[in-house]
């Protein structure tokens, strides 16, 4: 067996998976187009059509489908709003790229201002005093109390 | 009686006043900072270490470590309940139903039954390791890797009756994190595997950067998109206290879990996961009202909880015994040790007794301790759900971000969280859990580590993992969990077809 006996492996289990997925999907969809959309915890599965049988297979798991239940639509895509899922993956990413070149304050400071722009209510006045504490907090919390040893500015800023 | 004196030996190193006090700075240090959002007990331990590496005596280096590991999974546990951010894939299961209890106002409830489930599992899994520690170290010996490999197999298997949607997209998930876990070299030719010439790829994905970001980030984005469970959440924060009827609902799932949680943290390799996981799928099934789980049901709480502490309490046994860590948090353990001058093994039992069985009394102070301090600040944490949202998740996300890079100092990781973040949000709106898919990502090396080492000493034949009679066992339960996880989900369909004619 070489390295990539298990990799292979897993990948045609996964790939049939996948088939067997989409290919539920057109014999017993998980939610029937017109289907009036399932309310989180109700009973609503008990009208599921009993010869459907996604429908059926459903009423015997719906009550513990979390995630299914809050997110009714099928496409998974659907709906997604833009403004949070940006700004949230972007503040994530503006750390990582940011860290080592300009340090935490600068780093910490812009990831919070980011993130906190992610929310679509959050004026930007809000949002620049939200990180400038978050960066104060980042400062006392991991540098004065953890005594981490991160710079707090980086190569770039000269520290 | 070997038993009264390792304990009374133990007791007497454990109780002396200045060991006590450093168990109760552990316990205090682990919790503040394993209650910071975004930081799990990995990273928590992997924080505070430093600070015992200036001891003297190793023996209370490794009780305040012990202290802090106690503090950091209850830390962590709190978390998950109150915010949906497990630090560990075990805490992952606490969180399906202790955050929806918090959600409906119940989030003191849960965290007391937390405690308390912790505290009594602590206790009897202590005994326990005293007594069991040498018979169950022969027992692990006799393991191979055919055994290994099929008990993975039923581990992963048994953690399907957990997911609460599709089994197809469960199996899809956990096949996917197994395949996230070949990330990186080859253990035994070296072989980069996935890596696409990237360097920070050779050491494959950190396991915390996978859970903050399937967990943490993705769980932000889901609030996000609803603002409205927030506002919900915050309005109902009543009644800290289980009512005598909620106390008697858990003594059962509490004593279960124990036992389940002190047997399977025997296990190298993902036992207090397993534990975990167990626990929650025996609970859901036998509970009168399997419905409730998922929707904050308090057995879902104590049962995980319970066999999480025990486990964490017996997978001190591979470490003490064998040398061998658990997971990742004993992986750091050993670290402790060996910079303490002990090299963990058969060794330090015999050699050390004082501190070893120092540190197995220590561990039932640390519960001790833990209770006491936790209990009367539960409103403390509660009130962590009044903070505003527009606050709270930026915190979680800076956090998480510093967190995940002071593990290894690697940028990469950081940039892993956001790729995972986005990724788990598409997963979970496809209504596929995360959660399969860490397991899958935790136990995948070992699974594929031990099938490789099997089939390397049988020279290929595959027949040895039903051959060998352990390894057979074990395999055919994870069959009979794979028919009882789908026969339900039969009897229920023919139940409505019934319910229909009628």
């Amino acid at each position: 067996m070489g390295p990539g006996y298990v990799p292979f492996a897993l990948g045609l289990l996964l790939a049939a998976l996948g088939v067997a997925t989409v290919a539920k999907a057109y014999v017993a969809p998980d939610t029937a187009p017109g289907e009036a959309p399932r309310d989180a915890g109700s009973d609503a599965p008990r009208d599921a059509v009993p010869d459907d049988e996604g429908g059926a297979r459903r009423a015997g798991t719906q009550d513990v489908e979390r995630h299914d239940a809050e997110a009714p639509d099928p496409r998974p895509l659907a709906g997604i709003q833009w403004r949070p899922t940006v700004a949230v993956v972007a503040a994530v990413a503006f750390f990582a790229l940011t860290i080592d070149a300009l340090g935490l304050i600068p780093a910490t400071f812009g990831t919070g201002l980011l993130a906190a722009l992610a929310r679509p209510g959050t004026n930007p006045l809000r949002a620049l005093i939200i990180a400038v504490g978050l960066t104060l907090a980042s400062w006392v919390v991991f540098v004065v109390l953890l005594q981490l040893r991160l710079d707090l500015f980086g190569d770039w800023l000269g520290g | 009686m070997d038993l009264l004196d390792n304990l009374a030996l133990g007791f007497s190193q454990a109780l002396q006043w200045h060991n006590i006090m450093f168990c109760l700075l552990g316990v205090v240090l682990g919790t503040a900072v394993g209650v910071l959002p975004g930081i799990g007990p990995t990273a928590t331990i992997a924080l505070l270490l430093p600070i015992t590496f200036g001891f003297d005596d190793p023996t209370s280096a490794l009780i305040m470590l012990a202290g802090i590991y106690y503090g950091a999974q209850y830390g962590g546990s709190t978390t998950a309940i109150l915010l949906n951010l497990p630090g560990e894939s075990s805490a992952a299961v606490t969180a399906i139903d202790g955050h929806e209890m918090a959600r409906s106002g119940r989030a003191g409830v849960a965290l007391a039954v937390a405690a308390l489930g912790s505290f009594v599992a602590g206790t009897v899994a202590t005994v326990v390791l005293a007594v069991a520690a040498p018979p169950l170290a022969q027992a692990a010996l006799s393991f191979g890797a055919a055994e290994y490999f099929s008990l993975v197999v039923l581990g992963l298997i048994g953690s399907i009756a957990l997911a609460s949607g599709s089994m197809l997209k469960a199996l899809a998930m956990i096949v996917l994190g197994i395949l996230l876990g070949t990330l990186g070299q080859d253990l035994y030719t070296g072989t980069p595997r996935f890596t696409f010439g990237v360097r920070e790829l050779y050491q494959g994905l950190s396991f915390v950067a996978l859970a903050v970001g399937v967990f943490g980030i993705a769980e932000i984005l889901r609030n996000l998109h609803d603002p409205r469970t927030r506002t919900r959440m915050v309005s109902r924060v009543a009644n800290l206290w289980p009512t005598r009827a909620e106390l008697r609902r858990i003594v059962a799932p509490v004593i279960r879990a124990t036992g389940l949680g002190s047997l399977l943290g025997v296990l190298p390799g993902g036992g207090h996961v397993l534990a975990s996981y167990a626990s929650y799928a025996v609970e859901k099934r036998v509970s009168r009202n399997p419905r409730e789980f998922g929707h904050g049901a308090i057995e879902g709480v104590a049962g995980p909880e319970s066999a999480n502490n025990a486990a964490a309490q017996t997978s001190f046994i591979p470490l003490l015994t064998l040398g061998l860590p658990a997971h990742p948090v004993m992986a750091l353990m050993v670290g402790a040790f060996i910079i303490q001058g002990i090299t963990p093994g058969p060794d330090v039992m015999i050699e050390q007794p004082a501190l070893v069985w120092g540190l197995i009394a220590s561990m039932w102070v640390g519960n001790v301790l833990l209770v006491l301090l936790n209990l009367p600040l539960i409103g403390l944490w509660v009130r962590m759900l009044t903070v505003p949202y527009s606050v709270l998740f930026p915190i979680i996300v800076v956090f998480a971000c510093i967190g995940t890079y002071s593990l290894g100092q690697n940028p990469y990781d950081v940039l892993a969280v956001a790729f995972f973040g986005l990724l788990g949000f598409v997963l979970i709106r496809a209504g596929c859990e995360p959660a399969p898919l860490l397991l899958g990502f935790v136990l995948g090396p070992l699974l594929e580590e031990n099938l490789r080492r099997a089939l390397l000493i049988s020279r290929g034949d595959p027949s040895v993992f039903f051959t060998r009679p352990i390894s057979g066992v074990l395999l055919g339960l994870a069959l009979v969990a794979l028919v009882v996880t789908v026969l339900p989900t039969i009897r229920r369909k023919r139940d409505v077809v019934f319910a229909e004619e009628e």
